[in-house]
């Protein structure tokens, strides 16, 4: 197994936190991960992704030219990484905010009403995890025990307390993925 | 009484301090340098502290200060004997840690380390050997050149629209919070020697009690820059150093 | 088994430094590696192994105390990215003038100047053949994954101790800012003033404590004196070059034709390699993973095999320039790189490759 994977979006959706999670449970389930982030100005208010790689076996580049998904949440990030995944990889988007929706007839495409079902849940803040959930629903890659054990490790232990609506967001996601045809 | 009586052990009336080697000093004669380096040997060796005393020497004139002082020491980089003295005092809390620096070295180039080591408080000793001129490189302006002095790159004198004005580092850093000891002195005749001694030793204390940055100014007379006899030197400097540079204790808590 | 944890290569460089009983850390801020002293002040190390955190006023300032620190016989560090450490160039070179043991690290970003922010290995030059005055070497080790970053705290300093002289690690944006698996390395317990006084006694100023008083310099103004510690210094230096090269090769045992890359850019070309080999092109890589002392005699022991080598790097050609004095004509040997911050794709060496030797 191997998945090479591109979150992208505003800084603040918590894109980065999302990868962390994963490349954490991946390390749980004894894997090899690398998680590597868009760094500097881009962080402040404009567009943040980061690169996640989970595998079975050493990786060696931690940077990807193409990868096997891409997860856009906002419009300059589908316009930067719709052309990067692999044909027959997978777009996963959230509609929300997106004028120019993928055109890409070579790649799976899927969509989560991720912003719309955290605000209507009244769980904004766990709007990523839901993103993770549909994410995993389209990908079970990891078990989700040791998803769970992974978003324990990449929280703050002031947060933890926060850990069940974290995991019905996860499960919400998973519900609500749709492809796109 | 001939001169075999006189040498009699006996008759001692003054000995060099055996924390001062034998080896005969660089300094001009007529240089302050030997003089506080002797005090700063006598102060060691009263308070019994030889092997648990590290200096840190500046570059200027008293980059040799090693060769006289018979203690540890570490020769830092122009102006950044503080920066050294930090790191010594703070991995090594019960050792006393001083640094020896001239005006170039502490009040130009070294503006930075010494502001900021006095202001986190360091618990170390800052000697500041004040002469209005840079000796070792033979001359030039220092930022403590009086205005009208004339130096080697200040051949007509120092000009303030030119050069800028005289820095009073030590009026600094006695704002600072961290100093808790900040007086300015003389060496020039015995009153002063006795006086700075005392305040010396004075600094060397507070160190154990983690009150903060000691600093202490000497000024100082260097005749053979200043292009006059030793004596004239010392009466230039009473009157024209003294009247900027007032004597006394600027703070002491 | 020890736990496994995920972490950012510099927050590892901290852990390490704690780990390894290290027993003062002083930097300043500085993007893209800030994280270092984060973690260290996070840790709160001072109430655990003794160690001395503190931020100092300027890299000058870091650098400065790393010396004073180093005098007293004390394992300091430091670190920084590229415009802090042309700043820590004087210090580095009064520690190797002085013969002094420190280690600094150095999380590369892209220049010349106030430059970039992200990754750049535009440094080669200033770390291996010394950034600041004088005939000096540091110890140069490139980490290519955040393990390495560290696990080569504890190398450079038992090298940089064995030795006398700086050590550096060689990183970049790329590897500071990655997170992966970590492993901790058991608890290396500080040395006591004690232990200090009585291993280094004969050098470090400790307090003249039965023993003749100890003295720190890099001056010695007779030229007489001067050219002995050069002799001295360089006799050191091809001791090192002898005994202390590490590299690691991948799929170098048929290969002919060789990929020589260090550090991220090293990452990179391990996947250039793969796709080479499936496309039928016998490619190896080599990594230096000492650029000084650099493995000149591994590449030359290689060349009967080889039909041309390609140097990649993340910068304009500088560890080129040592790879041809080790071939020294004997066969082609071609450079590709990106400057500025620009991280280049495997695909892109692969296709840069494929056009240099006409394949």
């Amino acid at each position: 197994m191997k998945e090479e994977l591109i979150i992208a979006g505003f800084g603040g959706q918590g894109v980065l936190s999302m990868g962390k999670i994963l490349a954490y449970s991946g390390v749980i389930q004894d894997k090899e991960v690398t998680w590597m982030p868009s760094y500097g100005p881009e962080m402040r208010g404009g567009t943040a992704n980061v690169t996640v790689i989970i595998s079975d076996k050493r990786i060696s580049s931690p940077i990807l030219n193409m990868c096997d998904t891409a997860i856009v949440l906002n419009q300059q990030s589908m316009d930067k990484f719709e052309s990067k995944v692999k044909p027959g990889g997978i777009l996963l988007y959230d509609p929300n905010g997106i004028s120019r929706h993928p055109e890409r007839k070579d790649i799976k495409v899927y969509s989560i009403d991720a912003a719309d079902l955290a605000n209507d849940s009244g769980i904004s803040k766990a709007f990523n995890m839901l993103v993770l959930g549909a994410f995993l629903q389209l990908k079970p890659i990891l078990e989700m025990e040791n998803i769970i054990k992974g978003l324990k490790k990449s929280l703050p232990e002031r947060y933890h307390n926060l850990m069940p609506m974290n995991e019905k967001a996860i499960r919400l996601g998973m519900a609500n993925v749709k492809e796109v045809k | 009484m001939d001169t075999h009586d006189i040498i009699k052990p006996e008759n001692l009336v003054y000995g060099k301090s055996k924390v001062l080697t034998d080896t005969v000093m660089h300094y001009c004669p007529g240089c302050t340098h030997g003089v506080v380096h002797k005090i700063i040997a006598e102060v060691i060796e009263e308070m019994d502290i030889q092997d648990r005393t590290i200096g840190v020497c500046p570059v200027g004139c008293a980059v040799f200060a090693y060769k006289y002082i018979d203690i540890d020491w570490q020769q830092a980089a122009h102006g950044r004997a503080p920066a050294l003295a930090t790191a010594t005092k703070r991995l090594y809390p019960d050792k006393y840690v001083f640094t020896y620096q001239g005006d170039g070295d502490l009040a130009s180039i070294g503006t930075a380390e010494i502001i900021h080591a006095c202001n986190r408080g360091e618990n170390i000793v800052v000697i500041f050997i004040n002469n209005a001129i840079y000796g070792m490189t033979g001359g030039q302006m220092a930022p403590t050149t009086l205005l009208g002095m004339k130096t080697a790159t200040t051949p007509y004198g120092r000009k303030a629209e030119l050069n800028g004005y005289p820095l009073k580092i030590t009026e600094l850093v006695a704002q600072l919070e961290g100093t808790c000891y900040v007086t300015r002195q003389s060496a020039q005749n015995p009153a002063s020697v006795r006086k700075a001694k005392k305040a010396i030793r004075k600094a060397f204390e507070n160190t154990t009690q983690r009150k903060g940055t000691s600093f202490i100014e000497i000024v100082a007379a260097c005749n053979s820059n200043w292009k006059m006899a030793p004596v004239k030197a010392n009466k230039w400097m009473e009157e024209n150093m003294f009247p900027f540079y007032p004597l006394g204790d600027l703070k002491d808590r | 088994m020890a736990e496994k944890l995920l972490k950012k290569g510099n927050e590892a460089i901290a852990l390490a430094a704690i780990r390894y009983g290290v027993d003062g850390y002083f930097g300043y801020p500085i993007t893209p590696q800030s994280e270092v002293m984060e973690t260290l002040m996070e840790e709160m190390p001072w109430e655990t192994t003794g160690m001395v955190v503190l931020q100092a006023e300027s890299e000058t300032s870091s650098i400065n105390m790393l010396y004073g620190g180093a005098c007293c016989g004390k394992k300091v560090m430091t670190s920084s990215s590229s415009p802090g450490i042309s700043l820590m160039c004087e210090g580095i070179s009064y520690m190797a003038g002085s013969e002094l043991p420190c280690l600094v690290v150095n999380v590369t970003r892209g220049g010349p100047g106030l430059g970039t922010i992200q990754p750049s290995q535009g440094d080669y030059f200033q770390a291996v053949k010394g950034g600041g005055h004088g005939d000096y070497k540091t110890i140069v080790l490139a980490p290519a994954s955040v393990q390495e970053m560290y696990d080569f705290v504890g190398t450079g300093f038992d090298l940089a101790f064995k030795y006398r002289m700086p050590a550096m690690i060689l990183s970049d944006g790329a590897i500071g800012q990655m997170m992966e698996k970590v492993e901790l390395r058991p608890q290396v317990q500080r040395l006591t003033d004690k232990e200090i006084a009585k291993k280094y006694g004969d050098w470090a100023t400790t307090g003249k404590s039965g023993r003749k008083a100890n003295f720190i310099s890099s001056l010695a103004l007779e030229a007489r004196d001067m050219e002995q510690i050069n002799l001295r210094l360089q006799s050191k230096y091809r001791i090192i070059e002898e005994t202390e090269v590490l590299f690691e090769k991948h799929l170098c045992d048929d290969a002919e034709y060789l990929l020589v890359a260090f550090g991220s850019s090293a990452r990179i070309c391990e996947s250039t390699v793969e796709m080479a080999r499936s496309k039928g092109i016998r490619m190896g890589l080599l990594r230096p993973i000492t650029l000084f002392p650099f493995p000149t005699r591994i590449i030359q022991a290689m060349l009967p095999q080889l039909k041309g080598i390609m140097s990649v790097e993340l910068s304009a050609g500088q560890m080129v320039e040592d790879i041809r004095l080790a071939v020294n004509g004997a066969v082609p040997v071609e450079f590709f790189g990106k400057m500025g911050g620009i991280v280049f794709s495997p695909e892109e060496v692969l296709n840069a490759f494929t056009a240099k030797f006409n394949l």
